[in-house]
């Protein structure tokens, strides 16, 4: 059996003529944090959807700890989401329900535990993200970043293999930031799920990650541990590492010559 | 738009609109296959009937006052002129049972809660509620929009009885308590002119059709709504309109159907 | 709100509904009138049926005693068949007539059955011999001009 959880074998996935990532060949070794990185647009998002097996690659193969990820056999993919938990970015909690009945959704679904089980199950996973006090409110009485440690403790309620993160880190404030990161890597070691975020934060995710991928233009630009991506040569990861406002992205958008805009004679 | 350009963009129009329905059919027979299943979590289909029926009371009710007002008060004044003011009770019962229960309903069911559907599936697909069900290998069809759809033609039915018995009584106070019309010839009249199988059955048919069309387009329209406020605001706004006009569209057919033929 | 509650609501609203249905069915509509207790059958021929449709009522001295329940063209005497269920508890005798009525001026129509004095009652599947077609407008129309003609003919000689 491979050491990796996930393998993406030379995906390509694109809209009509539009290619969003091309020729994409990533293994995830399990237990480890891995984080995705690169600018707006550059198909990290899409990359957790090939996997989770909402959008289908044009070419190439996706494989879940040895099974192919294929949205044509529903029943097989439901099976593979099972061990899947997604984070999305605003944490995508059901607003009619509490934060009690959002966690214990999977579990009521999926098992056919007795209710006193699901209860302890509920409140252990809301005291792993710090929020059992938090039970019985209401997702519209929640704090984004509150919302966002729900939807986390309700993404590992059956205990996943695999923990996927849609920018974790997007919009918090320092404390929130910090709560998450942290909160990210010490599932990851309690568990030994293998965790997957996908993000523009360059030091939170440094910190935390045992391996880091850059993408842009849909392709790996740049891959390594975080020390290793860190001291890179590329001037596509350079610039993004140091958010570098002109490099290879460049600053302005493509536009006739500027003396020509703005109507004047050469 | 230049003339060469108009034949190729009618057609495109055209072959996305046919694209469209085919879609909405594949989605309706998706929504009938995930009945049974529903049928055996009911609990969701009561929260549901809750939502939909229960809130709708009050418009209903009192629209059916209303509507049962105003039929008494015309058709009095209409009867009267050939005599037969004391057939003002058929009048009204069959106004109402045979059309007006059914097709008002429908018309405000659409309005009320066709549009709180839309919007509410709208929004959590906005909210990528409805991609995390599926991620979490549910299905949110069979667990979201499914037990919405039983509610809807559970609750349409019920609805319309409620408007035509309200409006009969408000018909009731107008004609007899206001107007003076004998109580006794009222409902006399009325009872033996109004039939139970082709009249009150074939309202409740009505009702059931109606109720089945307009759930199914307030949850289409939520379900394929694009996932911004704009998107979710036209929605809103289609369902009205598709709604509305299938309630009258299918009501002109039915009618026909039901009404025309002697036995 | 909880979950109680809520099912109280919707079991009341449900109820509401089938509340309406019910007293539409039985206050607005004919359920109650001539539905329970056993039937027989008889049949009758006419000549015209008029107006006269299926689930009309069949009516002795003005009171409802049963339903027409089928129409049909005899091939061999070109006649119209009416069958008809009547309450078991209502017996007529064999020289009943029956006559095809209209309620008020311009109503529906219905079957009206005059009894005879015979002893002999009519069994189930029997048949009335005795009846009388239903009035045709047109016909009585014709009539009335054909006499007036007739009369004003009558008068010039």
């Amino acid at each position: 059996m491979s050491d990796a959880i996930v393998t993406l074998d030379h995906v390509t996935f694109g809209y009509d003529r539009r290619v969003i990532l091309s020729d994409i060949s990533m293994a995830f070794p399990r237990g480890k944090v891995i984080a995705i990185m690169g600018g707006s647009g550059c198909g990290k998002t899409t990359l957790l959807r090939l996997i989770g097996g909402v959008l289908t690659p044009s070419k190439g193969r996706i494989s879940f700890d040895g099974t192919p990820v294929d949205a044509r056999d529903r029943e097989s993919l439901y099976a593979l989401r099972r061990r899947m938990g997604m984070l999305f970015q605003f944490g995508a909690l059901f607003t009619d329900l509490t934060v009690f009945d959002n966690v214990a959704f999977p579990l009521s679904e999926h098992t056919t535990l007795p209710p006193p089980m699901i209860r302890d199950l509920v409140l252990m996973k809301l005291n792993a993200v710090g929020l059992r006090g938090a039970a019985q409110l209401k997702p519209a009485d929640l704090s984004g970043g509150m919302a966002r440690r729900v939807a986390l403790a309700r993404a590992i309620a059956l205990d996943p293999d695999l923990i996927m993160y849609d920018e974790p880190f997007a919009g918090l404030d320092p404390i929130s930031l910090g709560v998450a990161a942290n909160l990210i890597r010490r599932l990851n070691d309690a568990t030994g799920a293998t965790s997957l975020v996908v993000s523009h934060d360059v030091k939170e995710c440094f910190l935390i990650s045992d391996y880091v991928y850059v993408i842009s233009g849909g392709r790996i630009v740049g891959h390594g541990t975080p020390a290793e991506v860190q001291a890179s040569d590329d001037p596509e990861v350079r610039q993004f590492i140091r958010g570098e406002p002109d490099g290879p992205v460049r600053f302005h958008y493509p536009a006739r010559g500027y003396g020509e805009d703005l109507g004047l004679r050469a | 738009m230049t003339a060469s350009d108009l034949l190729p963009t009618l057609g495109r129009v055209a072959l996305s609109n046919l694209r469209g329905m085919g879609r909405s059919a594949f989605f309706l027979v998706e929504m009938l296959k995930q009945l049974p299943p529903t049928l055996l979590r009911f609990h969701l289909v009561a929260a549901q009937i809750h939502a939909i029926g229960n809130r709708s009371l009050v418009i209903i009710a009192a629209s059916g006052l209303a509507v049962g007002f105003v039929l008494a008060l015309q058709g009095y004044y209409t009867l009267s002129r050939y005599g037969a003011a004391e057939s003002l009770g058929l009048m009204v019962a069959l106004s109402l049972v045979r059309e007006l229960g059914p097709v008002v309903t429908g018309l405000l069911f659409a309005g009320r809660a066709g549009t709180s559907l839309t919007a509410e599936i709208g929004l959590m697909k906005a909210g990528e509620q409805l991609a995390a069900m599926e991620m979490m290998a549910v299905d949110p069809k069979g667990r979201v929009l499914a037990p919405r759809f039983l509610a809807g033609i559970i609750a349409m039915p019920l609805l319309a009885a409620i408007f035509s018995a309200v409006g009969i009584l408000g018909g009731y106070v107008v004609g007899v308590l206001m107007l003076g019309i004998d109580p006794g010839a009222f409902w006399s009249q009325m009872q033996s002119g109004v039939d139970v199988w082709d009249d009150v059955g074939n309202g409740v048919i009505k009702s059931v059709v109606f109720g089945v069309a307009c759930t199914f387009v307030a949850l289409y329209q939520g379900y394929e709504a694009a996932a911004t406020p704009e998107g979710v605001a036209q929605a809103t706004t289609r369902t009205v309109v598709v709604s509305s006009l299938a309630v009258l569209g299918l009501d002109f057919v039915l009618t026909a159907l039901m009404f025309s033929a002697p036995h | 709100m909880g979950r109680k509650a809520m099912e109280t609501l919707v079991g009341g609203f449900v109820l509401l509904g089938t509340l309406a249905v019910v007293f539409l069915a039985l206050k607005a509509a004919n359920l109650t009138s001539f539905n329970a207790g056993p039937t027989y059958t008889l049949t009758a021929s006419f000549d015209n049926i008029g107006g006269l449709k299926v689930r009309a009522p069949v009516k002795s001295a003005g009171v409802t005693v049963g339903r027409v329940t089928a129409i049909s063209l005899d091939p061999k005497t070109f006649q119209g068949t009416v069958t008809m269920q009547l309450d078991q508890r209502m017996q007529f005798p064999d020289d009943t007539s029956a006559k095809i009525l209209t309620a008020g001026l311009l109503g529906d129509q219905y079957l009206g059955l005059e009894p005879g004095g015979s002893d002999q009652n009519l069994n189930d599947g029997g048949r009335i011999k005795m009846t009388q077609s239903a009035v045709v407008l047109e016909n009585l129309i014709g009539q009335f001009l054909y006499n007036r003609a007739a009369e004003g003919g009558a008068e010039k000689k």
